[in-house]
């Protein structure tokens, strides 16, 4: 299981890595942590002519406060969101997300943009994004642009990026007087979930406000469950969203599980998920 | 476009230089050009463990590292941590303990133990659990890994307090 | 008194030590691994080494109609790309067949499929360069075209035989079985209670952690074949090495040193491994294959694809009258050479209702050719079904007597009084002891403190289940496994033990390590025998040019047969050293002993002569001893299990689960086993067996199955998707042991490699269904996934 063979360019710059993505168009690829793409090259799903190593690019990096918003790079690796005082204080749900990304090991490499970028609909990042409702600035020759993660994911793998371009950062509104929950259904730790969620809401007198509940592993993007998070809107922890689940989700069926198991599973997760953020 | 570079990079505190494919791992990098054979292969797609080693201070997957991407880096394998010593108390108490049997799993099981042994003194048996949980041994059942690494942390605790 | 009271260290005459035998004892040789210093084929460096790469059939049955290796034959690195035809000229085909099965059969197989292929993933061509990176570049060079033939998926539809997929047998059938032992009608007839369930099993693989892996180097000069070789069984790989690629026996060598891991995997003859020793000598060169993990799922042998129906009768007072059985298993296109692919379901008709005392047993056995991978002997085989169905059946039958389930086990284990006793399937036991184990275990658990917590828990909503299996192992296996069908495996086994000019002890064993402790066991052993401390030993194994023949290490032998070998030869060396010391000090030998490193005064412990000084003289001052004395400081003796086909061991496990039954997921909170596999050499060594086992076993039950669809297309062939056990949702598991030495050797020892997966299935199984029975939901389908458990729950619901 040995990767096909490729070339490999390391950029110092945003511009020069833009200029090699624009120059070798769908030949290329973005190498950032590297923790999907090589498993696929060693697998030999994917055989690009060559890897764009943007690793040593400056200004990819750093966690930060920025007005009224929580600024992570796209190089920062998982493992240092998970272990960020500052995430922790100004953004839980990620603290909370993170330890369910796999392993240590692959958590130190893997990177928040390369998430963002494959779109995996069973990631934990994309969900996350997609309920904190996220602002992904996106880089390429011709300038920045930013895309709310609520337009960003498309489909199975599919994203609004546009060939190169790629992600620089994400921006996260602070919601001081929130609540978060990230719940997952994993048959072993670090396993890509069955189902899993990312919910926000802000508690107030038992009734739940400014309710978000985004799911990973509901279908073949990160999905927000509108009528869900409509039903439990302003009420006390709804007990039952099964069927406004059915109308959110479009759950694949995978080896274990069919679409119907893993829309119970999500209706499992979302009582969970209300009465823990009421509690 | 030209498929080798050129690599430099220090590995058990030595400096070396090759010239590689840049599709090369990072494992086969250590095991064909360097000789250390102790890093080993089990799934090569980021799933078992088996191949994990320390860049830069902290555990990677060999597998889905290219040895290119670990220029100017230091990458430290077992062969290297047990030269040194870092491995020795873990080393000890996996013997005295049994806790491998096959040992093909026990280099990279050994390099993810001492990262927690090392960042996590106060790590319950749970958390040792939770911290393995990417590495595969089949054939322990992982009861003597988790004893033996526990025994080290109890062990460290006491040097510590004393 | 347990047989190593009766180990000649200990003898009436001996003031000596108590010996390592059921001591802890570190195993010396995990040093080497825990520095990363082991040497697994992978690690080998050879001159001149090229590596192949196979291309497999993407098809699970098609005619290859055209392979085209032009481009691959020019691509960088590429040194041969082969079909079947032309690696049949070097190596002949095999048939996977064993006379005493009666009526198994098998088709001719090929290292490389000629003309046709048979499952997804079997070789169609072999590509060999100088790395693995290039030939795998050159793999996807060549041009392959199939014709699709009808896959024969479906056990089922393979038993109804409307495609036959070797037209020449006939049909699809390998290999039936049917006994029927006693009065099983009259017994169902009579019966107050007949519970009858199915059960269906998934199919595993072994998951090594280490590929399969072989490096073969021809030497034409000599016209020598040296085979380092990922194999539990060197001697019956040197055999047939020699017969399929025809090169005389003596110029076959297969060296195994670390192998990482095995459980059975490794111990058959693999297509792409004879193909891989057919190119070294094609070649005149060093060819290495290293499965990866891929190659790995989809080339392993497979196990366990059972599906089951089970009938228990019972009097009303809770007495067990019959076993009535149908198994139905599948085995992929061959039966796997030269151990067949019969065995699983042989040992399944043999081991069903085998701890119990009833008389009457009915079973019928099918095992037929599908065209997935092949199937056959992983750790434990067929244990983890007969046990799993056994006890599954034997549960339902308290539910419905309203019986505690400890309580009617306890009705109808066999005595531990009845032995020698010979069970309902015809197997014979020498002697067990299934109550001493029940009693043990349900002490060690406090099982009436756990039911108590289960009755309060249950109250609160907290769905726990305690589920118990006990069972019987196949160990030790005497010539009736394989030999008397004309396999040529070994049965016995050798050991040499030889003491070095500096007193030290160096044992060479037939028996091989994965990593079990043989080497360490049997350091232990031969220190015990000799009188030398364990520093003093050095363990030589896996070389047919250096060791004594025997038959490796599978189907839990090697402490039993090769360590029996050990001390054997250990007692003989002894002797013999005494007769030098006797010779040296003109005393008469009676008076002396061995210990500590020391001849010493028997009587008094005096020490009279280092034994480093007795290797002095008896190496390099032959001429200081009398006249007519040679010393003979090298002994070989070979063991071979004779009184009973097999020794069989027994124990009883018991796991604790909690049920999640809103999500199906199930938490193992604690595990429970009781084990007697007579001496124990190395208590830590033993319970680590059993611990590994027992994960291995759950493993099958909650985790890990071969997804095929409906094509035959294996759909979870990578680690991400077909689930192992993981440290983060394993149990801790707590072992105790019951001693009943076997007294067909004087070591009494038997195996215990394979009871932890045997019984852990069966445990965990009836642990969900406890949990799940205040909820009327029944689970019958390994491995016990959540949604499996959602519909039993869901079902339950339905019926209100």
């Amino acid at each position: 299981m040995k990767s096909p063979a490729f070339a490999y360019a390391k950029p110092r710059t945003l511009d020069e890595a833009c200029g090699l993505l624009e120059a070798h168009g769908e030949e290329s690829r973005i190498i950032a942590g590297g923790q999907s793409l090589v498993a696929m090259l060693n697998l030999r799903l994917a055989a690009p002519g060559l890897l764009v190593d943007i690793n040593a690019i400056e200004g990819l990096g750093g966690i930060s406060v920025q007005g009224d918003r929580l600024v992570i790079g796209a190089l920062v690796r998982h493992r240092e969101i998970e272990q960020s005082g500052m995430v922790a204080e100004n953004c839980p749900l990620l603290a909370q997300a993170a330890p369910h990304i796999a392993h240590v090991a692959i958590r130190n490499s893997g990177t928040i943009g390369g998430s963002i970028a494959l779109a995996d609909p069973a990631a934990e990042w994309p969900a996350c994004c997609l309920a904190l409702d996220a602002t992904f600035r996106l880089v390429s020759k011709k300038g920045e642009r930013r895309v709310a993660a609520r337009d960003f994911f498309k489909g199975l793998f599919a994203t609004a990026l546009r060939p190169a371009e790629l992600v620089a950062a994400i921006e996260i509104p602070l919601l001081p007087n929130h609540r978060s929950v990230f719940l997952e259904l994993a048959r072993r730790r670090g396993d890509y979930a069955i189902v899993g969620l990312a919910a926000l809401a802000r508690p107030e007198g038992g009734r739940l406000h400014d309710v978000r509940l985004a799911y990973l592993g509901g279908g073949d993007a990160p999905i927000l469950a509108r009528h869900a998070m409509q039903a439990a809107e302003g009420k006390p922890p709804a007990a039952d969203l099964s069927a406004e689940l059915a109308r959110d989700l479009s759950p694949l069926a995978d080896l274990e599980n069919r679409a119907a198991t893993k829309l119970h599973l999500a209706n499992v997760l979302a009582r969970r998920a209300l009465a823990a953020l009421a509690a | 476009m030209d498929h080798t570079s050129t690599l430099t990079l220090t590995v058990n505190g030595t400096k070396v230089s090759r010239t590689v494919q840049p599709r090369t791992h990072l494992i086969d990098f250590l095991r064909d050009e360097l000789g250390l054979t102790g890093s080993h292969i089990g799934c090569e797609h980021g799933v078992c463990g088996a191949c994990t080693v320390r860049v830069d201070g902290t555990i990677v997957r060999g597998c889905l590292t290219l040895a290119v991407q670990c220029e100017g880096k230091a990458v430290d394998t077992v062969e290297g941590l047990s030269d040194s010593g870092e491995l020795a108390q873990l080393q000890q108490a996996f013997h005295e303990r049994n806790a491998l049997q096959c040992g093909y799993c026990t280099p990279g099981m050994l390099v993810a133990a001492l990262d927690l042994v090392k960042s996590e003194p106060d790590a319950t048996r749970e958390r040792i659990r939770e911290h393995l949980s990417g590495n595969y041994c089949r054939c322990t059942g992982y009861q003597a890994i988790v004893d033996a690494i526990e025994t080290v942390l109890v062990h460290r605790r006491k040097e510590a307090r004393a | 008194m347990t047989a190593r009271d009766e180990l000649p260290v200990k003898g009436s005459k001996t003031r000596t030590q108590a010996g390592y035998i059921g001591k802890a004892e570190p195993r010396a040789n995990a040093k080497r691994l825990l520095q990363g210093r082991g040497s697994f084929i992978d690690d080998l460096r050879f001159p001149r080494l090229a590596q192949v790469v196979f291309l497999r059939s993407p098809h699970a049955h098609a005619k290859i109609r055209k392979l085209d290796f032009s481009k691959a034959r020019t691509a960088p690195g590429v040194i041969a790309v082969v079909d079947g035809r032309a690696v049949a000229e070097y190596c002949t085909p095999w048939v996977g067949v064993l006379s005493h099965l009666k009526g198994l059969k098998s088709a001719p197989q090929f290292p490389i499929a000629i003309d046709r292929a048979c499952w997804q993933g079997e070789a169609v061509a072999a590509v060999v360069a100088e790395t693995r990176a290039q030939a795998e570049d050159a793999c996807e060079l060549i041009v392959a075209e199939y014709d699709p033939l009808p896959a024969v998926i479906d056990m089922h539809e393979a038993l109804a035989g409307r495609h036959v997929i070797h037209p020449d047998l006939g049909d699809n059938i390998c290999f039936n079985r049917e006994v029927d032992f006693g009065a099983v009608e009259a017994a169902f007839a009579k019966a107050d209670v007949v519970v009858e369930e199915s059960y269906s099993f998934g199919r595993h693989t072994g998951v090594c952690l280490e590929g399969r892996a072989i490096l073969a180097d021809y030497n034409a000069a000599e016209h020598t074949l040296t085979v380092h070789h990922a194999t539990q069984a060197p001697h019956m790989m040197q055999d047939i090495f020699s017969k399929h690629l025809n090169i005389p026996e003596a110029n076959v060598r297969v060296i195994c040193r670390d192998i990482g891991g095995a459980y059975g995997i490794k111990v058959h003859v693999y297509p792409d491994e004879m193909c891989t020793a057919a190119l070294s000598i094609m070649l005149r060169r060093p060819v290495k294959f290293v499965a990866d993990r891929m190659e790995s799922f989809l080339s392993d042998i497979h196990a366990r694809e059972h599906k089951v129906k089970v009938r228990l009768a019972a009097t009303k007072a809770g007495e067990i009258l019959a076993f009535d059985l149908d198994d139905l298993t599948a085995i992929g296109p061959y039966s796997v050479y030269p151990r067949t692919s019969g065995i699983e379901g042989n040992q399944v008709v043999n081991l069903t209702g085998g701890p119990y005392k009833h008389q009457n047993y009915r079973a019928k056995l099918n095992v037929v050719f599908t065209n997935k991978n092949v199937t056959c002997q992983y750790r434990a085989v067929g244990h983890p079904i007969a046990v799993a169905l056994t006890e599954g059946i034997v549960d339902l039958a308290a539910q419905k007597l309203g019986m505690d389930p400890a309580e009617f086990r306890r009705r109808n284990l066999v005595p531990d009084d009845a032995y020698p006793y010979t069970g309902a399937a015809g197997m014979k036991f020498e002697l067990l002891s299934h109550h001493q184990c029940l009693d043990k275990l349900l002490a060690l658990m406090d099982y009436k403190a756990l039911r108590a917590e289960q009755a309060e828990l249950r109250k609160k909503g907290v769905y726990r289940g305690i589920g118990l299996a006990a069972m019987i192992e196949v160990t030790n296996p005497s010539p009736a496994f394989y030999g008397v069908g004309g396999a040529r495996i070994s049965a016995q086994d050798g050991a040499t033990l030889r003491l070095e000019p500096t007193g030290m002890l160096t044992v060479l064993s037939s028996v091989t390590e994965q990593g079990q402790g043989t080497e360490g066991i049997f350091a232990q052993i031969a220190a015990t025998a000799v009188g030398v401390t364990m520093d003093k030993v050095k363990v030589i194994t896996g070389d047919t040019s250096t060791t004594p023949y025997g038959g490796g290490t599978w189907a839990s032998r090697g402490a039993g047969i090769g360590g029996e070998a050990v001390l054997q030869a250990g007692k003989a060396l002894r002797s013999n050293i005494l007769d030098i010391a006797a010779a040296i000090l003109s005393v008469d030998k009676a008076t002396l002993d061995v210990y500590n490193n020391e001849i010493i005064d028997a009587a008094s412990g005096a020490s009279r002569l280092p034994l480093a000084e007795l290797g002095r003289v008896a190496y390099f001052r032959p001429d200081t001893l009398p006249m007519k004395f040679q010393s003979e400081l090298m002994v070989t003796r070979h063991y071979t299990p004779r009184e009973y086909g097999f020794t069989f061991t027994n124990g009883i496990q018991a796991s604790l689960v909690e049920i999640h039954p809103d999500t199906g997921f199930v938490k193992l909170l604690k595990h429970w086993c009781v084990e007697d596999c007579g001496t124990v050499i190395n208590p830590m060594l033993v319970d680590e067996q059993i611990r590994g086992g027992v994960v291995q076993g759950i493993g099958g039950a909650l985790f890990e199955e071969c997804h095929y669809s409906e094509d035959g297309q294996l759909l979870n062939a990578s680690m991400a998707d077909y689930l192992v056990p993981m440290s983060g949702e394993m149990p801790d598991i707590v072992c105790g042991h019951v001693e009943s030495p076997t007294k067909s050797s004087e070591l009494g020892a038997k195996g215990v490699g394979e009871a932890g997966t045997a019984g852990a299935p069966g445990a965990v199984m009836n642990a969900i269904n406890d949990a799940l029975a205040p909820l009327n939901a029944r689970v019958n389908s390994m491995p016990f996934t959540p949604e499996r458990i959602l519909d039993a729950l869901g079902a339950a619901n339905a019926k209100g």
